[in-house]
């Protein structure tokens, strides 16, 4: 927080994303000032290792793959527009929108987000969560707590009760039937401050 | 030129004549002339009227961001047991990811560990330039007021300060030294007691502090330990302006150094050479034997390691706490509308950070002594220091954090990360048949 009178006619294309991704323009701001904390080097672009300075991050289990979920495939850095176009799949749902046909369906809404947890766990982007992405995942989370074996279980257990079509992976219809009960909007929502 | 000589000697001498027996005098007798009270009462209104302009503004610029002292998100969601194995009966979800990824993107948007490690945001600003962060130009008498307040700031209290920072450190040296000579006695504990006493006062009002003492029947006695949350160097002096300490730390050289060397003479400090700091043994055993010789001064500790901008306490290291001993804990709370007392000291050295000191409106600071407590049977060293954080946390208003405030400045250990796994596998896997 060091930043002083940052307006926004520093923030390229600021208009644009207000429209874009929902947020305010005061959210806007406040979003590139973090920005700006992140680029330490002041080149507009984040590396993966930038957000190396988020402490929190570093005693995630799956900081890495978060790390990786705003980076598209094969790029290797960020400029602000993208970083603020990730983070607008986590404004909880608009309440009062009508929706024509014509519209593009905003980042927030529950699909778009389910979409972008789909591809947590789905690296390869080949629409199928396969057992070795599963365990992948799983090994994150649990670390060295458990055994092998036990992984394997697990992970035996969660495809055998979402994957109907029975081809050992699951799809992003088979996931999204096994979440049905989840409440994705509360789950996958960043209440910001305003 | 003889009469400008004479004007400027003369000034001089009304100048020296302020200083001593309107203010030096009374600070070292304890006695306030009541001056600053009415200083503080004015700049109180002015700072409300200020505030009520700022938010009138802000009302005719809609786009300007509001500020945000904690942050720009709401950190709402459970814990971990909560969200997570609650739809599957404690078995792995496919949604269990979401909790730990929320919690990430989270951090990446507003982290609470980067946050304690810069100055308070403010609510509404206290027209002093630093911190100035998202306050536009809103009207020209806010600007008049600020220019003025910069005029007085920087021309008329600035040098008084430092006049009388300089008059309190030398003292504290020529006194201190002096009082060395003496034989020991209980007239030479007394003696040194003064000396230590008046010069901290002289420098406090230095600093323009004002300082206000809670609950003194908790003072921390001798043999003691007295244990205090860590937002400034200043710390000491404000706590010193009380009661005498034994200080603990490491010697330094310069002018720091000196200073240290002479204040050892007269009373007994505890400074280690940079070598002995690494050895913990070392540390503590010289700890030990100065509690229990339990008529030496209390021991001034500040167990957090490191300095934290006074809206949270983090982490405190049991080190502290293996001594022995009666812990005192006392909460220190700077009011943060007349002057950011925070030393980042990533950004600002020590002198400037003085200076910044000496052209704020003033330190207004609130000290609470709490009662005294001891370790438990039950409990080990870093129970107990958790049982004190949160207790002086408690008192002042702050964050109780368990973030280590070694945080700053080091890498995250590997062991974070485990215990978060340890805490996500006992949820899970107490019902995989595991």
């Amino acid at each position: 927080m060091g930043s002083n009178s940052s307006s926004m006619n520093n923030i390229p294309n600021a208009e644009q994303l207000v429209q874009e991704t929902g947020f305010s323009a005061a959210h806007i701001l406040r979003l590139y000032e973090r920005f700006q904390f992140l680029d330490k080097d002041d080149t507009g672009q984040l590396r993966p290792e930038d957000f190396g300075a988020v402490r929190e991050l570093a005693m995630n289990p799956i900081g890495d793959r978060i790390i990786s979920a705003f980076f598209s495939p094969g790029q290797e850095t960020l400029d602000f527009a993208s970083f603020v176009r990730v983070l607008a799949h986590f404004r909880p749902a608009d309440s009062n929108r009508t929706r024509d046909g014509a519209q593009p369906e905003p980042a927030n809404s529950s699909m778009r987000k389910l979409k972008f947890a789909f591809q947590l766990y789905d690296q390869d982007r080949d629409g199928k969560i396969s057992r070795a992405e599963l365990l992948q995942v799983l090994r994150a989370m649990l670390g060295m707590q458990v055994t092998e074996e036990q992984l394997q279980s697990i992970a035996e257990r969660a495809i055998q009760e979402a994957d109907f079509d029975q081809d050992d992976a699951i799809s992003f219809d088979e996931f999204r039937k096994s979440l049905e009960k989840v409440n994705i909007d509360h789950k996958m929502s960043i209440r910001f401050l305003s | 030129m003889e009469d400008l000589w004479g004007v400027a000697v003369g000034v001089f001498q009304v100048w020296m004549f302020v200083v001593v027996f309107l203010i030096m005098l009374p600070a070292m007798f304890g006695l306030s002339l009541g001056v600053t009270g009415v200083y503080i009462q004015i700049l109180v209104h002015i700072l409300e009227w200020a505030t009520l302009r700022i938010q009138r503004g802000r009302q005719e610029q809609p786009d300007v961001p509001v500020p945000l002292p904690n942050g720009i998100i709401e950190r709402a969601g459970g814990s971990m047991e909560e969200e997570v194995g609650q739809l599957s009966g404690g078995e792995f979800a496919l949604s269990d990811a979401f909790y730990f990824y929320m919690k990430g993107v989270e951090s990446i948007v507003d982290d609470q560990v980067t946050q304690r490690f810069s100055s308070e945001e403010l609510a509404s600003w206290n027209l002093l330039t630093r911190t100035n962060q998202n306050f536009r130009y809103i009207s020209l008498r806010l600007t008049i007021i600020w220019g003025i307040g910069v005029f007085v700031r920087y021309c008329v209290l600035f040098p008084l300060r430092i006049t009388l920072a300089i008059i309190g450190l030398s003292w504290l040296v020529i006194g201190t030294v002096l009082v060395g000579f003496l034989p020991e006695s209980s007239a030479k504990n007394w003696l040194s007691e003064l000396v230590h006493l008046t010069c901290y006062r002289i420098c406090a009002r230095g600093l323009s502090a004002t300082i206000h003492y809670h609950n003194r029947e908790n003072k921390p006695q001798k043999g003691g330990i007295c244990v205090a949350n860590h937002t400034t160097p200043i710390d000491v002096v404000i706590l010193a302006n009380d009661g005498c300490y034994a200080m603990v730390g490491q010697i330094h050289g310069g002018l720091m150094g000196v200073i240290q060397r002479s204040m050892v003479r007269s009373c007994p400090h505890v400074w280690f050479e940079r070598s002995e700091m690494k050895d913990r043994h070392a540390v503590t055993s010289r700890l030990r034997a100065h509690v229990a010789a339990k008529t030496k001064l209390p021991i001034l500790i500040f167990p957090e390691g490191t300095c934290i901008n006074n809206t949270s306490v983090m982490m405190f290291k049991k080190g502290s706490f293996e001594i022995g001993g009666t812990i005192y804990p006392v909460t220190i709370k700077y009011d943060a509308r007349f002057g950011d007392a925070f030393w980042n000291s990533g950004k600002y050295n020590m002198v400037s950070y003085l200076l910044r000191m000496m052209t704020s409106w003033a330190i207004v600071v609130n000290v609470w002594y709490l009662p005294p407590m001891t370790i438990q049977d039950d409990e080990d060293a870093a129970q107990f220091a958790n049982r004190v954080k949160s207790a002086i946390a408690h008192q002042g208003g702050l964050l109780d954090l368990a973030w280590d405030g070694g945080l700053k400045r080091g890498k995250v250990k590997e062991s974070y990360k485990e215990e978060q796994q340890k805490k996500y596998s006992s949820i899970i896997a107490g019902h995989n048949g595991l």
